[in-house]
């Protein structure tokens, strides 16, 4: 249990953990608090990427100023998503350059974390106690991987569950076609993406895919399950934290 | 679609087609791996490509600072040589110049060596209407030339046609040539079309050829090619035209020399290609060889524009192809569905920067912003953020589509209101729930079409959203 000086951790849940996947979120308190850390879940809503990738600079304004406010006075804020950690990190500073906030969004974006590089750089998480029998292959998701560098670290983690084996997938780092809305607004590249992503998956003879973003687990779990190829999808977290009871994404 | 005839305002119904399209699908999933891995390979073996990299960019920002100082030095130096520097404000102005160049040196035919710059201007085009032949003499903008296409890629330009179909189009072609003949490999392929070419070298009175970079310290075109078909184009004719637009320009032959170390590299992975010619001007007294006329044609047509923009960075491209060897939108439907001259990454944002809004916002918002582009480019140019702005540029001038500006706006208005954000998200993991009839999946949604024709969605778990579950600290 956290000691009295235990770092204040806020979890940015992300619209998709909150709404979709709340298992995600529970998985990431349960690895965080073993971290040592003291963990909060202020009221919050979104980052305000979908603003932001369409041009709605304005809309993305609202939503970081909301978030801003949502996120004050923690040690840390942690998020189970590289592509939502990146909006925070990366962009706020660019979406309220200018703006009386700009300070307060460097400050929100120096205290936040992508959740497995902050267990591993700055908690020095070396490994984790869980366990699960399982050949497993491992997405970099794009923000995560090219924003944030996150890379080594989700493998080093996963060395250490117990009777996990990892099989790298061909290609990788290349995207699996999920990109927000443009899923929806180009669906048959999409789809010809994510059918290219799922043949590397089925590829590796993995029977379980692990990422470190709902997004693009809830685009690649969705083509495996309709193209049949018997591959389940969770989160990193839930393998780390041991948090296997919920069904994978997409399973009853 | 040509150069003159855009067809970026189609890019969904082009990318439909060409996904459709197996012999594109063929071609396409067979190259993208060899220039990816070329790629990583040259990368590997120069620890200081990187360091490389940031000097390549720095010098062009200095070029960019400077750009007006840079072209009168590289003018004067051609001019002392005695050649001469056309200034060409739009394609319109570029292709006036050069028919008239060739209307005077009496030109029939014309051998070109490959020139992004000549299918921005719609070179071959304006000269056949006017009974001028452009004959194209690197094989893959022969083999286009043949097929009546664009350059699909700007290094590969026909990297989207298969072995099978360059031979049809050949035996087609070249008619007098023995029809028992093995075309089946590519070495045959490129040694036929080099037999033919070959004498149509003497049979060009201008030879038209693009540029890499200028060189302003010493008034040189520099071009890189591997199959020697420039050097030839541009050496045997009597007039040789550059065509080169006016960001090419770099300060001295050592810059020119740190964007090589990463062109090729970043290209086709080789450490240098086979020719690297500079041209320094029409044959002096005592030269054995070379054109008696040296024209450069500098095209704007747009670029300065771009200077002081957001977009100003674009203007560092060296046409390396990096971005859409790298890139899954372009993977996927290949280069022509872009719908103008540049496709991938690069076109996404030179397109609208040239063509205008309007005609190429498309182009932007065909990405995932996965970032490989930026992550892979020599000159290190923030394609995705370009991107990002022209969608911003889209949204502020009210050319994004209404749906998607009143899901932005509802979005907005629910997710600054957490209270209401709450409620809102309940209800959707409420309504999943409901949709999917109990089961963990659904095949179908409302307006979610897009998705579901093609995967299934996760439906959420009993037990509401995160935050209505969650009982600890806030």
């Amino acid at each position: 249990m956290a000691e009295p000086d235990a770092p204040r951790v806020a979890l940015l849940v992300t619209c998709l953990v909150d709404m979709i996947r709340p298992a995600i979120g529970f998985a990431s308190v349960r690895l965080l608090e073993a971290a040592g850390c003291t963990v909060h879940v202020p009221r919050q809503t979104c980052c305000g990427q979908p603003n932001w990738n369409s041009g709605d600079r304005a809309g993305a304004q609202a939503l970081a100023r909301t978030m801003i406010a949502a996120m004050q006075g923690y040690d840390y804020v942690v998020v189970p998503s590289g592509s939502c950690a990146a909006t925070v990190i990366k962009d706020y500073p660019a979406i309220l350059a200018g703006e009386p906030e700009e300070a307060a969004a460097r400050d929100l974006a120096g205290r936040t974390h992508e959740i497995v590089s902050f267990l591993t750089d700055v908690r020095g998480v070396e490994g984790v106690e869980a366990q699960l029998s399982a050949r497993a292959t491992y997405h970099d998701s794009c923000s995560g991987l090219r924003s944030l560098g996150i890379k080594e670290q989700p493998r080093r983690l996963l060395a250490s569950v117990a009777g996990l084996e990892l099989a790298e997938m061909e290609d990788a780092e290349v995207c699996c076609g999920f990109g927000g809305t443009f899923c929806v607004k180009y669906p048959e590249i999409s789809n010809k993406m994510v059918s290219n992503k799922a043949g590397n998956i089925a590829g590796t003879g993995a029977d379980l895919l692990l990422a470190g973003d709902l997004g693009c687990l809830l685009n690649m779990a969705g083509k495996l399950s309709r193209e049949g190829r018997g591959v389940s999808a969770r989160h990193v977290v839930e393998v780390l934290a041991g948090e296997t009871e919920t069904p994978p994404i997409g399973e009853a | 679609m040509s150069a003159l005839h855009p067809t970026t305002t189609r890019f969904r119904q082009n990318s439909r087609e060409a996904l459709a399209n197996r012999n594109i699908q063929a071609a396409m999933s067979h190259a993208q791996s060899g220039f990816v891995a070329k790629r990583a390979a040259a990368r590997a073996a120069l620890p200081e490509f990187d360091a490389i990299r940031d000097a390549a960019r720095d010098l062009k920002n200095e070029v960019l600072r400077n750009l007006g100082t840079y072209l009168e030095a590289y003018e004067a130096r051609v001019t002392a040589a005695g050649g001469h520097v056309h200034w060409a404000e739009t394609a319109e102005d570029a292709r006036r110049i050069v028919l008239e160049i060739c209307q005077q040196a009496g030109a029939k035919r014309v051998n070109k060596g490959k020139s992004m710059i000549s299918e921005e201007c719609g070179i071959n085009d304006h000269l056949a209407a006017h009974g001028i032949t452009a004959q194209e003499t690197d094989l893959g903008e022969y083999i286009i030339q043949l097929r009546g296409e664009m350059p699909s890629h700007i290094i590969a330009p026909a990297v989207h046609v298969t072995v099978p179909e360059v031979e049809a189009e050949f035996r087609r072609e070249h008619s007098h040539l023995d029809a028992g003949r093995s075309l089946a490999e590519l070495p045959d392929l490129l040694a036929e079309a080099r037999g033919v070419l070959r004498e149509r070298y003497f049979q060009a009175e201008v030879g038209i050829t693009g540029a890499n970079m200028l060189v302003a310290e010493t008034g040189q075109s520099v071009i890189v090619t591997n199959e020697g078909n420039g050097d030839l184009s541009q050496s045997l004719g009597r007039v040789h035209i550059v065509m080169a637009s006016l960001e090419k320009i770099v300060p001295t032959l050592e810059d020119a020399a740190t964007v090589l170390r990463v062109l090729a590299r970043s290209a086709t992975g080789q450490e240098a290609t086979v020719y690297t010619t500079f041209s320094s001007g029409p044959r002096r007294a005592g030269d054995p060889d070379g054109p008696e006329e040296y024209h450069v044609v500098l095209l704007d047509n747009g670029r300065t524009n771009m200077l002081g923009t957001e977009f100003e960075e674009m203007l560092r491209c060296i046409r390396c192809g990096a971005c859409m060897n790298h890139c899954p939108v372009y993977q996927a439907v290949g280069g022509h569905a872009y719908g103008w001259v540049y496709p991938g990454p690069m076109g996404a944002v030179l397109t609208p920067s040239l063509i205008g809004l309007e005609e190429g916002r498309n182009l932007p918002n065909a990405s995932t912003f996965c970032g490989r582009c930026e992550s892979v480019c020599p000159m290190r140019i923030p394609l995705p953020g370009m991107m990002r702005a022209y969608r911003a540029r889209e949204f502020d001038r009210g050319l994004t589509p209404g749906a998607a500006r009143w899901g932005l706006g509802a979005w907005r208005a629910v997710a600054s209101r957490p209270r209401l954000y709450g409620a809102v998200s309940r209800l959707a993991n409420f309504g999943l729930k409901l949709l999917a009839w109990g089961g963990a999946r659904l095949r179908w949604m409302p307006l979610g079409a897009g998705w579901t024709d093609h995967r299934d969605f996760a439906a959420p778990p009993l037990g509401g959203t995160f935050q209505s579950q969650w009982k600890g600290p806030r």
